[in-house]
């Protein structure tokens, strides 16, 4: 083969306190392909391209760009070498503008003139599609154009080699689509592009080549005409994947939850919720989807009365709890499963029975002014059992905990509970398959025994896996509502860029 | 109040609010870099007496100021190596050092208390700019330490708002991971500036036992390192508005001597409290206006650096 | 065939779990440490450590009378610390210790000076309520900016505890000076019914039982009750707190109160047992130092009361040794000391030196 290897990692392994995140793994990349990196979360996808872009340094393996051998102390070097990381989480600074976190870290010069960069970068902006004002500061911009400007930064540099880690998860489908061309041109050019994904439909969609991650290893290097949807799976979990689990029929009951135009600000006093309308019954899965930053979290703290609504009234059991303090809510039965588990969910440095009793405390752990800690320790080894989590020592804090025995923790404790509405903020963000499934099933079971559930997620599959209806939110409102049986994922997309839906929104 | 009388108390104002500047910029620098130091009495103390033993032996003032500053500078060091090496808890180790400050240069002075300095500071003129009505006596008739705190004040603004390391400075202290992913060396950056703003601390001491009183004493500081932490919030982190609130609250204290001064019928134990609870309401309202118009604190301020956090 | 360059490349790791060995042998190696450094400085301005130390040692445990005034010095650190721990618990640092326990004496002493004649039983819980009272005053000035408007609680105790100092001062030298005091800035002797009992023929008083019982029942408090666990979790996760529904305003208005009114009392124990009167700086910096012993013990009340022993033996022993030249300010840069060396170690509880050897280019 006379093609020149654009990039190549050979034996590459990486170990972490009690985890050995790549194992062995060999990767290679040509110019002008794209070549997906596939693998559930805790692969090892992160950490094998983390240690490409110079934050982590590998145990053993050795690294190529275009025949030379590489050692990166730094991202710096990293970076000199033509290596551009686009990371999940937007790595940009709030308070810069969108030239000034380009030019950050580039050029010698003393003085600082962003007006230079500012044509490079319109010119670059307009040659790959990525629209972004140079002047407009990072937090004023909506998460695409975030990731534009990621993007921009590394052409700035003049990368050769791309690697975007999950692009796609703050992405409407379009959106998604659109970066795919941009992509495909970058790559034309001669670049070489690694996508990072959990998702299948992508690498049947783009891809040229894809390696397969699981447990740290690499399992398979195919082309892009070896591909099966069903390969795939079965390559990244290592064993037969029901894509359709199986949901009891549905059986609702009276409306539980119900939202009439509630409008809220979000903590910089700018309208969050901007008439939010709709409402969840016993017995049902509701499914909130929409692009991170549309007003989700804000959705689920006045439901929770960690946020005070200006406008609108919210019903549980027709009883008004608008504004309640969050003490009262809880009383009423409503269990949270919030979007950060641990710092609001749980209290990081205590340990399990301390975190079980945090919506018990008050009566049912307490004797007068004392902790029933007796009560609390039997609790504590009753959800262990019946919820199958991994705890050695109950006392011990729980930040030692996986991220899959966490939730299940903060699940087990919600519903024991018993709830008649739980409200389920991005339940298996940053959870392996295992981990998911478990949760998943949780949710059902709570579906399947009357428990009315509003599911918050950025996952569409998840949503559609679990949802009996499921409702889009942009901008603050409920632009439409659906059944999931009747619903199109073209459709949804649309909605989630704004579109407002036609027809009769279904009850 | 005649006018002479009012251009006196802004002269003073100046000279009383200069240690209290030197002092504010240098914590501007720590906290742009997301250190919070609370060390900054203590090494204002050090810097002190270091400067004026220097001075004492030497006779000479600029060697006091070079001995203040790396006695700063190294008192510092121990902050960074503990709050970014160590990752310890940044509030604690501020007043560890502010504790210890007052420790040593207590010990360190004890031999020289009350020492007159022959070789101190002295007011002089500048030709041609002190003779600008109204304000030239004001800022053009003090000592070089304050007309060298008039030149470092538009290079600090200048360096962090418009060159390449400035804005590198504002990125580690907004959002270090970003500024890591970069190749921007955050640690380095973050030693450099908390010693930086260590040296300043120990020229603000200094000035105060080379020029303001001219001596040592055991407490010389008197809570000025305590206000500059304050005045940092109230500036913004920006040194063109630290210069202004410096002079401010030195004016309160200069208002405070005048009355004394005028006989005023306020017993002068009231007067002096008047620029601690001034810094109270200050750091009051400044609080909830920086709140309500999105301007903040570096945001990683206070927090530790870690890179392979998992 | 390239070189192997084994580079040796210190970093940190995150342990998996707390080593218990660690909480222990950090505290120790510390003071150990705190101990050399100390010895180097001593012997760099030319005094002999040795002799100090054991001058030190000896003050402070080596006689009944040293050992009493041990425990007589390690009173009001016993109490400041614990009022502190509290408020540190919750992640309020209360910086204000030193003035509100000048409060506390100030308010103790206006029962003193006010019914002088009463009984003690009357006079002297009354003296306890006005210095809890008045240094819990003190301190929810502070607190309720911070509990409504964020504003940093650091500062605002501690201009607080120059402007209590001031008021103080005032008082000694003005309107509560004593006439046959000879124009020192002090207070008229208080009443016998105004004096705290004491042990034997020892000037231990009754503020140390007082501030035993209070340990234990701060440690029953913080471990065993739904307050203290609100104050767990609200210091450890205040998103946590608001998630549970507590109250976040009004508990911390509560801490900062209760922390006050204990610093107080230690102002009021002060007085009423060792001084026996309100004079211009009866606090050695008290305050500041009680800071120390609370982060020493990882707020811990029982643990306090170790430490606080600990450094009340460093006071006396500093004022042994100022009769041999040495300045009695040595003992607070020992007590910084010991601060950094446990600041630094508690790295090592959570952290696991490793030392990679790594295989490096020929380029350095």
């Amino acid at each position: 083969m006379t093609e020149k290897l654009l990039l190549e990692m050979k034996q590459i392994t990486k170990k972490f306190p009690g985890v050995l995140a790549n194992n062995n793994i060999n990767l290679s990349v040509k110019p002008g392909e794209i070549h997906m990196l596939l693998g559930e979360n805790g692969s090892g996808k992160s950490t094998l391209m983390n240690i490409l872009a110079g934050l982590y340094k590998p145990d053993s393996g050795e690294i190529f760009i275009k025949g030379k051998k590489v050692s990166f102390k730094s991202p710096r070097d990293a970076i000199n070498a033509g290596v551009g990381m686009v990371h999940q989480h937007f790595k940009l600074v709030d308070t810069f503008t969108v030239s000034e976190n380009i030019v950050l870290g580039t050029g010698t010069k003393f003085r600082l003139n962003t007006a230079e960069a500012v044509g490079q970068i319109e010119s670059l902006s307009s040659k790959y599609g990525l629209a972004v004002d140079p002047t407009a500061k990072i937090w004023q911009l909506s998460v695409g154009e975030k990731q534009r400007v990621e993007i921009l930064k590394t052409l700035y540099k003049g990368s050769e080699l791309l690697i975007l880690d999950e692009p796609t998860a703050v992405l409407t489908p379009q959106e998604s689509r659109d970066l795919f061309n941009n992509l495909r041109q970058m790559a034309r050019d001669g670049r070489g592009v690694v996508v990072i994904t959990h998702k299948l439909q992508e690498v049947m969609q783009i891809a040229d080549r894809v390696t397969v991650l699981r447990n740290g290893k690499a399992v398979a290097t195919l082309e892009r005409d070896q591909i099966t949807e069903q390969d795939l799976a079965w390559l990244m979990v290592g064993r037969d994947v029901v894509f359709q689990q199986k949901k009891t029929p549905a059986r609702f009951g009276v409306k539980v939850l119900e939202l009439r135009n509630v409008e809220a600000l979000n903590d910089n006093g700018r309208p969050a919720l901007r008439g939010i309308t709709f409402d969840v019954k016993e017995g049902e899965i509701f499914g909130i989807a929409g692009v991170a930053g549309n007003g989700q979290r804000e959705l689920a703290q006045v439901i929770t009365g960690m946020r005070r609504c200006t406008a609108g009234s919210i019903y549980l059991n027709n009883k008004n709890i608008t504004n309640l303090p969050p003490e009262k809510i809880i009383r009423q039965g409503v269990g949270h499963v919030p979007e950060d588990r641990m710092g609001t969910g749980l209290v990081p440095k205590l340990g399990a029975v301390d975190n079980v009793i945090l919506k018990g405390y008050w009566d049912t752990y307490a004797r007068g002014p004392f902790l029933d800690y007796k009560k609390a320790s039997l609790e504590t080894e009753r959800l262990i059992s019946e919820f199958n989590i991994k705890i050695n020592d109950p006392t011990a804090p729980v930040s030692l905990l996986s991220g899959g025995n966490l939730q299940k923790l903060l699940l087990a404790r919600e519903m024991s509970l018993n709830p008649a509405l739980l409200v389920a903020m991005y339940p298996v963000r940053g959870l392996d398959v295992g981990a998911t499934e478990a949760v998943h099933r949780l949710l059902l079971e709570q579906r399947t025994r009357g428990t009315a559930v509003l599911l918050i997620s950025e996952d569409l599959d998840e949503i559609f896996k679990l949802s009996d209806r499921v409702g889009v939110i942009f901008e603050g409102q409920i632009n439409g509502i659906m059944k999931t049986e009747h619903a199109d994922l073209e459709e949804i997309g649309l909605l989630m860029m704004g579109a407002k839906q036609t027809g009769e929104m279904p009850s | 109040m005649s006018s002479d009388i009012f251009i006196a108390i802004l002269a003073t104002a100046i000279t009383t609010g200069t240690p209290i500047l030197y002092a504010a910029l240098g914590e501007i620098l720590t906290e742009r870099a997301g250190i919070l130091n609370l060390g900054v009495e203590g090494m204002m103390l050090v810097g002190a007496v270091s400067g004026f033993m220097a001075a004492l032996q030497t006779s000479n003032p600029w060697m006091g100021v070079f001995v203040a500053m790396l006695a700063g500078g190294a008192m510092a060091s121990i902050h960074a190596f503990l709050t970014v090496t160590m990752r310890a808890n940044q509030t604690v180790s501020g007043l560890a050092l502010t504790i210890f400050g007052i420790g040593l240069s207590g010990y360190l002075g004890k031999p020289i208390v009350g020492t007159p300095l022959e070789a101190s500071f002295r007011i002089f003129e500048l030709p041609l700019l002190s003779s600008i009505p109204f304000i030239g006596p004001i800022m053009f008739k003090q000592d070089a330490l304050v007309y060298l705190s008039y030149l470092i004040v538009p290079a600090m603004w200048f360096f962090i708002y418009r060159t390449k390391a400035g804005l590198n400075l504002r990125a580690v202290g907004e959002n270090p991971a970003a500024a890591d992913s970069l190749g921007i060396n955050v640690f380095r950056i973050k030693y450099v500036y908390v010693i930086a703003g260590g040296m300043l601390a120990g020229i603000g001491g200094a000035y105060l036992s080379l020029m303001y009183v001219p001596t040592w004493m055991e407490n010389i500081v008197a809570g000025r390192g305590w206000i500059a932490v304050a005045l940092v919030i109230f500036a913004t982190w920006n040194p063109g508005h630290a210069l202004l609130g410096s002079y401010i609250f030195g004016g309160i204290d200069a208002l405070g001597f005048r009355l004394q001064a005028m006989d005023v019928m306020i017993p002068s134990y009231f007067l002096k409290m008047l620029p601690y609870i001034f810094t109270i309401i200050v750091l009051i309202l400044v609080t909830g206006k920086n709140a309500a118009k999105h301007i903040g604190a570096p945001q990683s301020l206070g927090l530790p650096y870690d890179r392979e956090e998992r | 065939m390239t070189t192997n360059n084994l580079i040796p490349a210190i970093s940190f790791e995150k342990k998996l779990s707390p080593s218990p060995l660690m909480n222990i042998l950090v505290p120790v190696v510390s003071v150990i440490l705190a101990l050399l450094t100390g010895a180097l400085l001593l012997a760099l301005t030319g005094k002999d450590p040795l002799q100090v130390y054991s001058v030190m040692f000896y003050g402070a445990f080596g006689s009944k009378y040293g050992l009493t005034e041990t425990v007589v010095k390690a009173t009001p650190l016993l109490l400041a610390g614990l009022g502190l721990a509290v408020a540190f618990r919750m992640q309020l640092w209360n910086i204000g210790g030193e003035g509100q326990i000048y409060m506390g004496a100030f308010g103790a002493t206006w029962v003193a000076l006010t019914i002088p004649d009463q009984p003690a039983w009357v006079v002297l819980p009354a003296m306890m309520l006005a210095g809890a009272v008045a240094g819990g005053l003190w301190a929810v000035i502070p607190a309720i900016p911070r509990a409504y408007l964020g504003v940093n609680e650091i500062i605002t105790t501690l201009m607080l505890n120059y402007v209590a100092i001031l008021w103080i001062d005032y008082l000694v030298y003005g309107p509560w000076k004593d006439p046959a005091g000879y124009n020192f800035p002090l207070t008229p002797s208080f009443s016998e019914s105004a004096i705290l009992p004491t042990l034997g023929d020892t000037r231990i008083h009754a503020g140390l039982l007082i501030g035993v019982v209070l340990a234990i029942i701060l440690y029953l408090l913080i471990f065993r009750t739904k307050f203290g666990y609100e104050i767990r979790v609200l210091g450890e996760s205040p998103e946590a707190a608001r998630y549970a529904g507590m109250n976040i305003t009004g508990k911390i208005i509560l801490v900062m109160m209760i922390s006050g009114a204990i610093c107080g009392l230690a102002g009021m124990a002060e007085l009423s047992g060792v001084t026996h009167r309100l004079q211009q700086g009866f606090s050695p910096g008290y305050g500041y130092t009680a800071i120390i012993v609370a982060w020493l013990t990882k707020l811990n009340p029982l643990g306090i009361i170790i430490v606080a022993l600990l450094f009340g033996g460093l006071q006396v022993g500093g004022f042994a040794v100022q009769m041999n030249g040495v300045p009695a300010t040595v003992v607070s840069m020992l007590q910084g000391g010991l601060l950094f060396f446990v600041l630094g170690g508690e790295i090592l509880t959570r952290y696991r030196i490793s030392i990679n050897s790594r295989r490096g280019d020929d380029t350095p």
